[in-house]
């Protein structure tokens, strides 16, 4: 019997370091130098680690296709850099994996709704290189309706069930302690065994992001026996991230991202993008339309992208509106609302710096 | 002057030839190691990665939901880390002693008189070897003890109550009062109480490696030659005399070193804890590495520990190997 395969992680982690030269002498001259574009182009397709089963943001359905918010942020950044949204090797991490899969090469890039924090991005942590956040997310508390549960005082010796390697995890720690409730943690290595475990009864809670939770409560077989306790115990904005040590692959991912807030900013939709090009190319006036779509300047070749990255984008995935309202939205079994992922324009936290 | 003996040429020299051997095989072996040991470090540093181990002070933060030494989240991280190391040796300890005696119990049952005791035996150890472990615990944990009732519903027998909290059991209360568990508002009370994932995992474990013990057993005994069994009858022993005093003794020869294995990986497989959620060591580890980012540092105690745990078990099973051979003299 082998010990959990997650103990081979370590193994090629070290081995990359051990054996690994020094990357930096091997740029293409010229241009933009980024080992890992060089090698996303090289192999033909973008390898993007994602949960896998968490309905909204990334799932394997039976159709054998992905879907999700996260899937289609993997997608949208294989338009921009191979030109074809299909060219994407999802590879389903759990959290303890995600962090040593990402440093160790074994995927290009994280959309796994993993929360941003500072031990993460710091080099002398986690050591990775965050995107824009794509998804505004709150820490809740799921419990049976029939336990009469309301605030997290009511929760005061009981076992709360919480999937190990989640802020979510380090989070509930915080919370209970500062408030004095006394709690026992049972932790599981997968989402999967820890709703599990909550449905088994074991537990007389469940935490996680609040949208986590009620993706998985709508997979329950009676999601109405299942209620969200109002309490939010903590920021968890949940962003897609790269390694460190490639500033222009994270560029190239960052604005990517960026280029799905902006297009819905400007209200380029799938639809229209081709007939926004024709307009761009046509109204010579039109610059800062004529520059985000790559009419005009070089925003592609800065970032190491081709001149046309952001209407391939749009064209494969739509833009940050149209992915969200798919994915997690109220037409999706999800119902989210946007709340803070409207635009900022309209109140909001989905803000795009200048394309400029 | 031609009469003399020629000096052997030190490139011919039986004497010298090995050393050279060595010394150049053990200096290409250190260049090797050097220049791995050194490229790992640059390689470390350049990614802000190097090992530090001021972290292990800290307070660890988080809790842990049973632990044999008293812990709160206000303790550091090696402290942490301990407890994760004792909830790990004692699900060992306990899997090993349990498992010893389900497999040798197994083993000899395989050579029972009684026909259906035989296939029972057999059954047992070909469906349980059969499956892989990391199911087997899942089908324990959440099949079965997940499956149980709580409260007034769960299941009593006189000093034992298993639940779906877990398992309580009675044992000497204050005072040596023999005490047995109780319900007080809806919750089982007792002396002595388990975990259900505690349970699960020990369940787990000493059925599995209980089976590949049976085998060792069984194997052991059939060593044995037949004429042992015959002079034993014909001394007018019975089956369990002639099986206690006459063969296992001699079995134990055979038996015993292919304990060790079995052992080691008992010890090793207790790291699939984590999946019914037990806090274990490794589950320990998960959080820390979790919250301190510390890769290497951690999965280097990881390592380490597990390391040693094998070596001690290996240690003493070749203690007992020494003790059971037949000594010269």
């Amino acid at each position: 019997m082998q010990p959990s395969p997650r103990w081979l992680l370590a193994l090629p982690l070290l081995l990359a370091f051990a054996l690994g030269g020094c990357a930096d002498d091997s740029g293409s001259g010229g241009g933009v130098q980024s080992v890992k574009l060089s090698t996303i182009r090289g192999r033909g397709k973008l390898v993007c680690g994602v949960d896998g089963k968490l309905p909204g943001f990334s799932f394997l359905g039976p159709d054998g296709t992905y879907s999700g918010l996260d899937a289609d942020t993997c997608r949208a950044v294989a338009a921009a850099v191979l030109g074809d949204p299909a060219k994407v090797e999802f590879r389903d991490l759990n959290s303890s994996e995600r962090f040593a899969a990402l440093a160790s090469g074994e995927v290009d890039m994280l959309a796994r709704n993993t929360t941003m924090t500072l031990s993460r991005d710091s080099a002398g942590g986690n050591g990775i290189s965050f995107g824009p956040t794509t998804f505004y997310d709150g820490q809740g508390v799921m419990v049976p309706v029939a336990s009469g549960a309301t605030t997290l005082q009511d929760l005061d010796g009981k076992p709360i069930c919480v999937e190990s390697g989640t802020t979510t995890e380090l989070n509930l720690a915080d919370r209970m302690r500062e408030q004095g409730i006394s709690y026992t943690p049972l932790k599981f290595q997968t989402g999967d065994q820890t709703y599990a475990a909550y449905l088994g009864g074991r537990c007389v809670a469940v935490t996680s992001d609040r949208s986590q939770l009620a993706a998985k409560r709508s997979s329950f077989p009676n999601p109405d026996q299942h209620t969200l306790l109002p309490v939010v115990m903590s920021k968890e904005p949940l962003t897609p991230a790269s390694v460190n040590g490639d500033p222009a692959w994270a560029d190239a991912m960052r604005w990517t991202v960026f280029a799905l807030f902006q297009a819905e900013e400007l209200g380029i939709t799938k639809a229209n993008v081709a007939a926004k090009v024709a307009e761009a190319k046509a109204n010579t006036n039109q610059a800062d339309l004529r520059r985000f779509l790559g009419v005009e300047g070089d925003f592609g070749k800065q970032l190491g992208l081709p001149a046309d990255f952001v209407p391939k984008t749009i064209a494969a995935v739509g833009n940050y509106g149209e992915i969200f309202e798919r994915n997690v939205g109220t037409g999706s079994p999800l119902k989210l609302e946007r709340a803070e992922n409207r635009l900022w324009t309209e109140g909001g936290l989905i803000y795009s710096p200048p394309f400029r | 002057m031609s009469g003399t003996f020629e000096r052997i040429p030190w490139w011919r020299d039986r004497r010298v030839v090995p050393w050279i051997v060595q010394a150049v095989v053990g200096l290409v072996l250190l260049l090797v190691i050097s220049l791995l040991v050194g490229n790992l470090v640059r390689n470390l540093t350049g990614a802000g990665l190097l090992l530090s181990w001021r972290w292990l002070g800290q307070p660890a933060s988080f809790d842990v939901a049973e632990s044999l030494i008293p812990f709160d989240a206000s303790m550091p991280y090696w402290r942490a880390l301990l407890v994760g190391l004792v909830n790990s040796l004692r699900v060992i300890v306990v899997g090993l002693v349990g498992a010893t005696l389900l497999g040798t119990a197994v083993g000899m049952a395989s050579f029972s008189s009684n026909g259906l005791l035989r296939r029972l035996a057999r059954v047992y150890v070909e469906v349980i070897r059969n499956i892989p472990l990391l199911l087997q615990l899942l089908f324990w944990y959440f099949v079965v003890f997940l499956a149980l009732p709580n409260g007034t519903a769960a299941f009593q027998l006189p000093g034992v109550v298993v639940s779906k909290s877990g398992l309580y059991l009675a044992w000497f209360a204050q005072g040596f009062s023999w005490q047995g568990p109780e319900l007080v508002n809806g919750v089982w009370q007792a002396p002595l109480r388990l975990s259900v994932e505690f349970t699960a995992l020990l369940t787990g474990l000493i059925t599995y490696s209980g089976a590949f013990i049976a085998e060792v057993v069984r194997g052991g005994i059939a060593s044995v030659p037949q004429g042992q069994w015959e002079a034993a009858t014909s001394l007018g022993l019975h089956w369990s005399a002639s099986m206690r005093s006459v063969v296992l003794p001699q079995a134990l020869r055979v038996i015993v070193p292919g304990l060790n294995s079995q052992y080691i990986s008992l010890a090793k497989n207790s790291a699939l804890a984590v999946a019914v959620g037990y806090v274990d060591l490794y589950s320990v580890s998960e959080t820390t590495l979790n919250q301190t980012g510390r890769a290497l540092e951690v999965f280097l105690l990881l390592l380490g520990s597990y390391l040693i745990i094998d070596l001690l078990i290996s240690a003493v099973m070749n203690g007992v190997n020494q003790l059971v051979q037949i000594r010269e003299r």
